[in-house]
């Protein structure tokens, strides 16, 4: 469960990351709405501290001067007070309180407390008042300083209300001498409710203020970056179909901006490559016409030589033996001729692009059996046993069967020519996606280095060797394009003095791609897998013995 | 004399060469080395099969075939150096029973014209019904409700062979074999242009064919009489 919900978070992460990579635009608006939240975080405290300092000033010089004048009205009625008349501070202290409390400039209400000094122990002495019951632990602080002093001093506090809220308030406190009786205090404590009321309200409309801010100027940014990416899209999509070939795809260019400079000499390199890609390619096209046209230029001379060389041919038991060898060596150097321009002809139709696919659905194994049959008389030639070993129910695939055909007979061919005699296997798999046959030869093998090399055109092993059986040297690269153009593999591995294995492997449906071949590259009987050493998961998978039936 | 051939052909020593090996055939032909010259020469000799080059100066060789067609069922055997597609079909469209690719053995070209002169020995009298036609094989017509319709010799041979066995299905290969002799497998196209070419004159809506019925992905076969 818990390890559930860490790969889901796992997993969320990596996607918000893969997006924030992936996109530019998140990735502004993100920075964008960021940065500015904190600036205006910063200028938001610098704006709330100042107005806090000027509402407070202001509130201070106000009380203050209020507590002087307080306090002078205090020490002059006291000073101008009957003393004869008993108890006439007892009165006049209430009345003083409640008149201060009362009085003054400034607006709300207030608390005045007169309290009696430290020094007073007389019992006639008033005793301390204030108005309206205040609350007296805010004088506290101050207290013990206006005692120490004798000024007028002033600090905040706080003070708890009937309804349990605690108010900031200003308390101002002076000493003040009742004649004959001794030093009393007289506090003035302002509430700051008001302030503090003005304070908030300014806060809540820049909070407000700031987040509509925000967002807007995240919107801006997204705003402006679509601007931006925008034509960085429309530049990528074209880019990408460009690669994709086609070549007279342009952007559109608007105004004169930089987007639009991008755009023209976007376009200008498009231009560019499409001329050089259309040089190349005329090129190509000239070169591979000339092959083509010489090839069917070829064909009409060549088909009268052809007919003079079969008449003497005919009439060779009436020459001289070296005429009669000529007229021998003569037409067979013809079939050679012939079969080289028809494997240049149809390589050229490759190169062309002009091949056609006609397929059908086809059984491989049936068309590998007509080819080994074929064979037969050239491999018992070559003392060579032709095997084949395919399922029995066969290996159906869309395919042309001419040219499949023509690939096998290809791969047989080479198969018996350089198996120097021994045993050559045909072998014929299918599984769900693919058909695939294997021929497999064991003559001097091929290096590893050449393995790729075997079906580029007129490539031969060692050029020292000449060619016995007469091949064109073209008749595996034509093969390569027929597995192609069945969007088939033909592959081959070799070993030195261990022979070789093509294999061609077609999908079952044509417009399938291919993941995988029911044979292995390398035969099962290759030296190297009849060691005893079997790999853990080796990626091969055998589908059947070639050892049993091949020896 | 097995036949008269007209060899038409601008390259002179193939047309020469040609001549020596359907002379030693046993055949007589005679050269045309100018496409203009073509149905003069063809009107004037009365060939029984033409050979033809598919690509010939002044009158076009397709051009050459389509003239001759239009007034002979004579059989036309083209000799092509294209064995693209679309050469192939536009030459047999064109009216070409047969067609040989340069470089091609004199055996094989030999064997193409036997297969397409092998009608001249008389065959025996014999009527044949496909779909609502009459065909007299001995007397080579064909007739819908007495009216006659003109086949070429070709065409008549796929016919006859098709109405032979009405209850058969015949692949392409097989048709190959019979109406032109080939022993193994060739251009199936051929049946292909040629059935089509049958259809537009002996079907009443070759759209929906009631005498040459294809069978899919077998061949062709006869209508019910």
């Amino acid at each position: 469960m818990l390890r559930r919900a860490r790969t889901q978070v796992r997993r969320g992460w990596r996607r918000s990351i893969a997006l924030w990579r992936r996109s530019l635009k998140l990735r502004v608006v993100t920075t964008t709405t960021a940065s500015s939240l904190l600036a205006i975080l910063l200028l938001g405290n610098v704006l709330v501290t100042q107005v806090r300092d000027g509402l407070l000033d202001d509130r201070r010089q106000a009380s203050l001067a209020e507590a002087s004048t307080g306090l002078r009205t205090a020490q002059e009625a006291f000073d101008s007070a009957d003393r004869s008349e008993p108890g006439v501070f007892d009165t006049l202290v209430p009345d003083l309180v409640r008149q201060l409390a009362r009085g003054g400039g400034s607006e709300g209400t207030k608390d005045v407390v007169l309290l009696q000094g430290p020094d007073i122990n007389s019992p006639e002495a008033p005793l301390g008042r204030s108005s309206s019951g205040a609350d007296i632990t805010a004088l506290d602080t101050l207290r013990p300083q206006v005692q120490a002093r004798s000024a007028q001093l002033w600090t905040y506090a706080a003070v708890q209300r009937d309804s349990g809220r605690r108010v900031p308030v200003i308390v101002v406190g002076a000493p003040v001498q009742i004649p004959g009786i001794g030093a009393y205090e007289l506090y003035y404590i302002f509430p700051l409710d008001k302030e503090q009321d003005t304070l908030g309200l300014v806060r809540r409309a820049l909070l407000v203020g700031a987040l509509a801010l925000v967002v807007l100027l995240g919107g801006i940014a997204w705003l402006v970056t679509r601007q931006v990416v925008t034509p960085v899209r429309m530049a990528a999509r074209i880019a990408e179909r460009l690669s994709a070939g086609r070549l007279e795809e342009r952007m559109r260019v608007r105004g004169e901006d930089d987007l639009a400079r991008l755009a023209a000499s976007f376009n200008r390199m498009a231009t560019s490559l499409q001329r050089q890609i259309r040089q190349l390619e005329d090129l190509s096209r000239v070169q591979r016409r000339f092959v083509s046209d010489v090839s069917h230029e070829l064909r009409t001379p060549l088909t009268t030589v052809r007919m003079a060389a079969d008449v003497l041919h005919e009439a060779r038991a009436g020459f001289d033996p070296s005429v009669e060898r000529s007229a021998e060596i003569l037409q067979a150097q013809l079939d050679r001729f012939e079969s080289l321009l028809a494997d240049l002809l149809e390589i050229s139709r490759y190169d062309a692009g002009a091949a056609l696919l006609e397929a059908e659905p086809t059984d491989i194994a049936s068309v590998a059996r007509h080819v080994v049959e074929a064979m037969e008389p050239l491999a018992d030639r070559r003392g060579s046993v032709l095997a084949l070993v395919s399922p029995p129910e066969g290996a159906v695939a869309e395919v042309d069967p001419r040219r499949i055909e023509r690939v096998l007979r290809n791969l047989v061919v080479n198969a018996i020519e350089h198996g120097e005699g021994r045993p050559v296997t045909v072998l014929v798999a299918a599984d769900d996606g693919a058909v695939a046959v294997a021929v497999r030869d064991r003559g001097v093998g091929l290096a590893a280095s050449d393995v790729t090399m075997v079906f580029n055109r007129f490539w031969r092993a060692d050029p020292a060797r000449a060619r016995t059986t007469g091949g064109t040297g073209l008749g595996l690269s034509i093969a390569m394009e027929d597995a192609h153009l069945h969007g088939g593999w033909l592959q081959a591995w070799g070993e030195p003095g261990d022979g070789c294995q093509f294999r061609l492997t077609l999908p079952r449906r044509q417009g399938t791609e291919l993941d995988g071949s029911p044979i292995p590259l390398e035969p099962a009987d290759s030296a190297r897998r009849r060691r005893p050493v079997v790999r853990a998961g080796a990626p091969y998978q055998r589908v059947a013995s070639t050892e049993d039936v091949g020896a | 004399m097995k036949g008269r051939v007209l060899i038409v052909d601008d390259d002179t020593a193939l047309a020469e060469m040609l001549g020596i090996v359907l002379r030693g055939e046993g055949y007589e032909p005679t050269l045309c080395a100018d496409g203009d010259q073509a149905l003069p020469m063809f009107r004037e000799h009365k060939p029984d099969l033409v050979l033809l080059d598919l690509m010939l100066p002044g009158t076009d060789g397709i051009d050459v075939c389509r003239a001759i067609r239009a007034e002979s069922g004579v059989p036309i055997v083209m000799l092509t150096a294209k064995t693209d597609t679309i050469d192939v079909v536009v030459g047999l469209e064109s009216g070409a029973d047969d067609y040989v690719v340069k470089p091609f053995k004199p055996k094989e070209l030999v064997a193409r014209i036997r297969a397409r002169l092998r009608r001249s020995e008389e065959p025996a009298p014999e009527l044949l019904e496909i779909g609502d036609l009459v065909i007299d094989v001995a007397g080579h017509s064909v007739r819908r409700d007495g009216a006659p319709i003109a086949l070429t010799p070709l065409e008549f041979d796929l016919l006859v062979a098709l109405a032979r066995k009405p209850w058969q299905v015949f692949t392409r290969e097989v048709l190959l074999e019979q109406v032109w002799g080939y022993r193994h497998a060739a251009d199936t196209r051929l049946v292909n242009v040629h059935v089509q070419r049958l259809r537009s004159k002996v079907e009443r809506d070759p759209e929906r064919p009631e005498v040459v019925v294809t069978v899919r992905g077998v061949g062709y076969k006869a209508g019910p009489a």
